[in-house]
């Protein structure tokens, strides 16, 4: 290599851009992952359904044979394990982007809906739920006691939110600092809510809230893919339009207010889309941390922060380390299973601290 | 008589003379710690646990008792007529202490630790009840329990109950052709089924009943997979009912992965008392029974003529 070459990739490496793929090569790319993971997430399981099955299963072209083989392996995979791949990956999108939207809007790179309460709040409804089954309460709402918990949870993180943004908001202007501040504190309130109804809690419900606070997809079923599929829509049509936004809101509210970009309705928006999506999640697979924080920063670090490519990518790539962690979850302690909060925690923050590294030996070199 | 050993104070509260000398010396028991504790007066007692409240209760200790934790639910008197000290794993040393007990008997697995710390640096004796779920674990029970109140002979009366019982148990389960798979299901919440696995008292009931259980991949009590649930192949669903049932038949039959397996096609869901069921009591044989003719309707006419002996024997004198 010439020192002529070696200098400009030098300087090409100090401006940041030298690495970043072109956006159609990254969501092209993003999309196989994620049809892969799909792909490796179909063919196990603890009821088996090996490759050379797969296509009969999935019905793809028939093979008579099989016979009872066949009626049971369809039977798996369409009620059991393609409405959970699925369910995955639409949380996966859902927890990454309203990570990645909440990072944008708080200008923050640690902003994460767990930090700011919102996951806290629902999984203080879903507590309660557990534990409130068993009174005069429970009794009463028995005839919906299947939908009660992904309710409460839904509207724990719904009720937060509204009690978060009425205290940010003053005479039509949002505090994003007091909101921030507001978060932490609530965040704390419903974790001694939470610690409390532990303590209340009997053998089996303590059980019941722990597993569903470390989060596991079990029991995606296709009734609530129903429920996650027009989230996530309303998701990608609203990520559309608050992109541009939320890029120009880098430089300051001030700023981006004289660049034509209406700050408060942008806000608006943002911290409704946050806790729908997360409270979306949240009810269906219990609090699930890390994704939200991890994914797009790793993006950011790979393709920059432009919110258009950004929100899009951090969708894909959260579908992606969801269906994995997914996966693992339900095989590596088959016929029991790991819960998703760990695998996720364990998957992402080695991954995410060896980018850090890698980053950092780039820029400093 | 060696089982008169206690104290004259005690004697005279229950209304009648056990010909009550009380023990200088005490009596020794080895409990689950594996340590002797040594006791010199059963005349106050906290019992912790719902089978040793019960065992205390066949063996006409009712009188001595001081408090009951939550989970004395049989028979019913104990919680209506007894301080009630919180539940088993919650416990406070104020709230035990207070009741001025001269023996806790605690069983294994009670908790908080620290409360448990505290109980022993307070010079109360503490007999933490081993929990083994296994026929000859329920008769150590009763005799630690019977030993530790000093009432030797009544314990060995009640265990000869038991222990008839179990035998009777043992013949009818030798009748079964072809064992039932069990899965046991704590709770089905929100989809997400937490089975028994090895190592559980649903373990062994649905052994002691003539069944299988369908799950032996793991031990104790763990979320189970979707996918594992219709490899297991369950012939049955047994749960627990805790008052308000946190397990329902419907909800068992359209959960997709049980909707797979012969539960949902036969509508094979049980549902029985959860300290009858799993709390390795004197009544445990009976529980056992009650399922094994839930499990093998065939086997009903048998089973009928099986008449439990541990629940009416008499074993207070």
């Amino acid at each position: 290599m010439t020192a002529l070459a070696d200098s400009t990739e030098r300087a090409k490496r100090r401006s940041g851009y030298a690495l970043r793929p072109p956006a159609s090569l990254t969501l092209i790319c993003l999309l196989a992952a994620l049809a892969g993971a799909a792909l490796i997430a179909l063919t196990m399981g603890a009821a088996g359904i090996p490759l050379a099955r797969l296509p009969a299963a999935l019905g793809v072209w028939g093979d008579a044979a099989a016979g009872p083989t066949l009626a049971r392996d369809q039977l798996v995979l369409w009620s059991i394990r393609i409405p959970r791949i699925a369910a995955a990956a639409m949380v996966g999108a859902l927890l990454a982007a309203s990570g990645a939207i909440m990072q944008g809007l708080f200008r923050n790179p640690l902003a994460d809906p767990a930090l700011v309460g919102v996951s806290s709040g629902g999984a203080l409804a879903a507590a309660a739920a557990i534990v409130f089954t068993d009174s005069q309460i429970g009794q009463d709402l028995r005839f919906m006691q299947h939908q009660l918990l992904p309710i409460a949870a839904f509207a724990g993180s719904l009720v937060t939110t509204v009690i978060l943004y009425s205290i940010a908001s003053r005479s039509g202007r949002t505090s994003i600092a007091i909101f921030l501040l507001a978060g932490i504190a609530i965040a704390a309130i419903a974790n001694a809510g939470i610690g409390l109804l532990v303590f209340i809690a009997d053998d089996r419900q303590l059980r019941d809230i722990t597993f569903w606070m470390l989060g596991s997809l079990s029991g995606a079923t296709w009734p609530k893919l129903a429920t996650l599929a027009p989230v996530l829509g309303l998701a990608l049509v609203a990520c559309v339009s608050i992109a541009r936004g939320l890029d120009v809101l880098v430089l300051g509210e001030a700023e981006a207010f004289h660049s034509g970009v209406d700050v408060e309705r942008l806000k608006r928006i943002s911290i409704v889309l946050v806790s729908a999506m997360t409270g979306v999640a949240v009810s269906v697979c219990g609090v699930v941390g890390f994704v939200g924080i991890v994914v797009p920063h790793l993006l950011r670090l790979v393709i920059g922060p432009a919110h258009r490519l950004l929100l899009p990518a951090s969708m894909l790539l959260g579908a992606v380390l969801m269906v994995g962690a997914d996966t693992l979850a339900r095989t590596i302690v088959a016929p029991a299973e790991m819960p998703i909060g760990i695998l996720t925690a364990a998957i992402g923050a080695p991954f995410f601290l060896g980018m850090l590294l890698r980053q950092r030996g780039l820029v400093s070199l | 008589m060696t089982f008169c050993r206690t104290l004259a104070l005690s004697a005279a509260a229950g209304g009648f003379l056990l010909g009550g000398t009380a023990l200088a010396a005490g009596i020794t028991v080895h409990d689950a710690r594996n340590r002797d504790v040594t006791i010199s007066d059963a005349g106050r007692i906290v019992s912790i646990g719902g089978a040793i409240t019960e065992i205390l209760y066949a063996l006409g200790f009712e009188d001595r008792l001081a408090g009951v934790d939550s989970t004395s639910l049989y028979p019913a008197a104990a919680l209506r007529d007894k301080p009630n000290v919180g539940y088993m794993r919650q416990l406070s040393a104020e709230g035990v202490l207070g009741l001025n007990p001269s023996l806790v008997l605690a069983a294994q697995g009670s908790g908080p630790k620290e409360t448990m710390d505290v109980l022993e640096a307070a010079k109360v004796p503490l007999v933490l009840v081993p929990e083994t779920f296994s026929e000859a674990g329920l008769i150590e029970k009763i005799r630690l329990v019977g030993h530790a109140m000093g009432a030797d002979k009544r314990a060995e009366c009640l265990t000869a109950a038991v222990t008839d019982d179990l035998t009777q148990l043992r013949e009818l389960r030798a009748k079964v052709t072809r064992p039932v798979r069990v899965m046991f299901v704590m709770s089905l919440l929100n989809g997400r089924a937490m089975a028994a696995g090895k190592n559980t008292a649903a373990n062994e009931i649905i052994a002691l009943a003539g069944g299988v259980n369908a799950i032996d991949g793991y031990d104790g009590y763990k979320i189970i997979n979707d996918e594992a649930i219709v490899a297991a192949k369950p012939d049955v669903v047994l749960s627990i009912q805790r008052g308000k049932d946190s397990v329902d038949a419907e909800t068992v039959y359209l959960h997709p992965a049980f909707a797979l397996t012969p539960v949902a096609a036969n509508k094979t869901f049980i549902s029985m008392e959860g300290l009858y069921l799993l709390g390795f009591g004197p009544r445990t044989a009976a529980a056992a029974r009650d399922l094994s003719i839930q499990l093998y309707p065939a086997l009903a006419p048998q089973a009928e003529k099986f008449k439990p002996a541990a629940v009416t024997a008499n074993c207070r004198l």
